[in-house]
């Protein structure tokens, strides 16, 4: 059997890729599914914690978590649709109307 | 088995949900020139309805639904401010949705639905669904501050809003899956005795400091506010008013919860939470960059996000004083801060000519003499934010300083009141550019409509009864507290 901290390692390298990938990526596609990978990373944790605990429940919490994504995913593609109207560019750096 | 009792425990996210989807089904029946009203007004007794609702549950405390939510005087006071913060948001927005031309059916549907979240948010005691209601307010508020989808400022402050909005909750559920591979729950009350039990873990201390994160992104605290300034400045007004008070303070209800309930028993026994530095530095770091921040500014709305930061600094204090004392606190200022920072961006809303168009410093100029009363209302809101007495704002602070005192916090008091002088300046300058100086261009205002009318009597009601009468609603808030403490 696999060890718990393999997983955990896993997940936790996975939630870092993604983290990296929010930062760096300049397409706004990217960085979305970076946003989504460290989302994914948790779920591997869940269910991970659920084998070692033995409940079921962190098992179920991986469903509640894809269907909280996918509504992310529905309203944050109409937004991206919606910038593109307005500047033609789905590159961040372009995205900068608004002075930081 | 699901009693009877279950149903009234959530019943105001149920009428809220209710008028929501009745909001969306007579949206197409109408035509879209005139649905504004009828639509705004079913918004409008939807979230009344919640209001009483959240009265009625008062008399049935207790868990519902095998211990998700909890019915107590701590949740029925945040029920109470988001239902109430929709209402009169709702109300604000008639004549500005006419003069956007904004469809008005999903705009009140959102808000509506937005809220069921925030009102879930304050009775939730479940982790998981914790993570869910915080989810559905927050997929509410992106929509809505991208609603003006033409302007490529509002779309901006949409994407920029989802964008670090999602990577915050990411964070803040990897803080869930982590407590709960430390304590084998999800279950706020069972991990603080899973906690006491076993003293607590490593892995608890990486998941309150990933919780933290996420939440401190939600209310704008530093550092971890830069997000702010720019969505303030592009959502739509009536927006900002929104979700700089309602979604903020149910998280503030969160934050409570999760950080004093889960470490209640250290903080009875006395000694300090593991979270205590964070919050203390965070504390510190909002109210000094906030403060700053704001000095600097000549956009208004800009102005009012870095002394939402600042705001958001000065409840934090009352997080890291004395648990009793400090939890009370942060629930008044809570209030307090709903009812002035509501009435000020609505102010400033409709005082843009609904359009967004001036909202800079020199555009106040002479606004005094323009429109006597807007210019009134504006100084009665700003010099509560200052806290000055006779205002909600003085007592709010006052009570969160003399709390942080009696818990020996020495320095983050002094830090706190010398930011309080810095932040009279930058409010004070909008006032004498109202009254003192003469207008250099001819800006027209606008007749105040019916909605904005009673918005703002609402919101300056609250502000000077807080501020003169603050007894009723602090001892409430003391019960409250002690509720969520045993």
């Amino acid at each position: 059997m696999v060890p718990l901290h393999y997983y955990l390692l896993l997940s936790a390298i996975l939630f870092a890729c993604g983290v990296t990938g929010f930062l760096i990526k300049r397409n706004i596609i990217t960085i979305f599914m970076s946003i989504e990978l460290m989302l994914n990373a948790v779920n591997l944790s869940f269910v991970a914690f659920a084998a070692r605990w033995h409940v079921l429940s962190g098992q179920v919490f991986v469903f509640f978590v894809m269907v909280v994504a996918a509504a992310e995913t529905a309203v944050g593609l109409a937004i991206i649709i919606a910038v593109y109207r307005t500047r033609e560019t789905l590159n961040v750096d372009q995205v900068n109307l608004l002075k930081l | 088995m699901i009693a009877t009792a279950d149903y009234i425990r959530i019943l105001p996210e149920i009428v809220l949900t209710l008028f929501g989807l009745i909001v969306m089904f007579v949206d197409p029946l109408l035509p879209e020139s005139r649905n504004v009203k009828p639509l705004g007004i079913i918004a409008l007794i939807g979230s009344l309805g919640a209001v009483a609702a959240s009265i009625y549950q008062m008399r049935y405390p207790g868990p519902a639904f095998w211990n998700f939510v909890v019915v107590d005087n701590f949740s029925i006071f945040f029920h109470l401010l988001v239902t109430i913060a929709a209402a009169l948001v709702i109300m604000a927005s008639f004549e500005y949705l006419r003069v956007q031309e904004i469809r008005a059916g999903e705009y009140f549907g959102l808000i509506l639905f937005g809220t069921v979240g925030m009102a879930l948010m304050s009775s939730a005691v479940e982790l998981v669904l914790i993570f869910i209601a915080l989810e559905i307010s927050s997929i509410s508020t992106y929509i809505l501050a991208g609603f003006r989808r033409r302007d490529a400022g509002s779309v901006e402050s949409s994407l920029k809003y989802f964008l670090l909005g999602s990577f915050a909750t990411a964070f803040f559920l990897y803080g869930i899956a982590l407590m709960f591979g430390a304590t084998g729950s999800t279950d706020i009350p069972q991990i603080a005795s899973a906690l006491r039990l076993n003293g607590a873990p490593l892995l608890a201390y990486v998941a309150y400091a990933l919780m933290f994160v996420g939440l401190g992104f939600k209310i704008a605290s530093a550092p971890f506010h830069v997000w702010t300034p720019d969505v303030y400045e592009g959502a739509p007004s009536p927006v900002v008013a929104f979700m700089s008070t309602a979604p903020k303070m149910a998280v503030f209800a969160v934050l409570l919860r999760i950080l004093f309930v889960t470490e209640s028993p250290s903080l009875l026994a006395g000694s300090r939470p593991v979270w205590f530095w964070w919050v203390w530095g965070s504390a510190a770091v909002s109210m000094t960059l906030g403060n700053l921040g704001a000095l600097v500014q000549n956009n208004v709305k800009r102005m009012l996000a870095y002394s939402a930061i600042a705001h958001a600094g000065y409840l934090l204090v009352a997080f890291a004083a004395a648990p009793e004392a400090g939890i009370s606190a942060a629930m008044f200022y809570a209030a307090s801060y709903t009812a002035m920072n509501l009435g000020a961006f609505i102010v400033v809303s409709h005082f843009a000519n609904a359009g967004e168009r001036y909202v800079t410093l020199d555009d106040y100029t002479g606004l005094g003499r323009r429109s006597p009363l807007l210019a009134m209302t504006l100084t009665i809101f700003l010099i509560s934010l200052i806290g000055i007495p006779a205002t909600a704002g003085f007592f709010a602070k006052f009570y969160v300083f003399s709390a942080a005192l009696k818990a020996n916090l020495v320095w983050l008091t002094i830090i706190a009141v010398v930011n309080s002088a810095i932040g009279a300046y930058y409010y004070l300058r909008v006032i004498v550019a109202m009254y003192m100086r003469d207008s250099t261009q001819e800006i027209p205002v606008m007749r105040v409509p019916a909605g904005v009318t009673a918005t703002l009597l609402c919101s300056v009601a609250a502000v000077i009864y807080l501020g003169i009468l603050p007894g009723r609603v602090l001892e409430f808030a003391t019960r409250s507290a002690q509720s969520l403490l045993r």
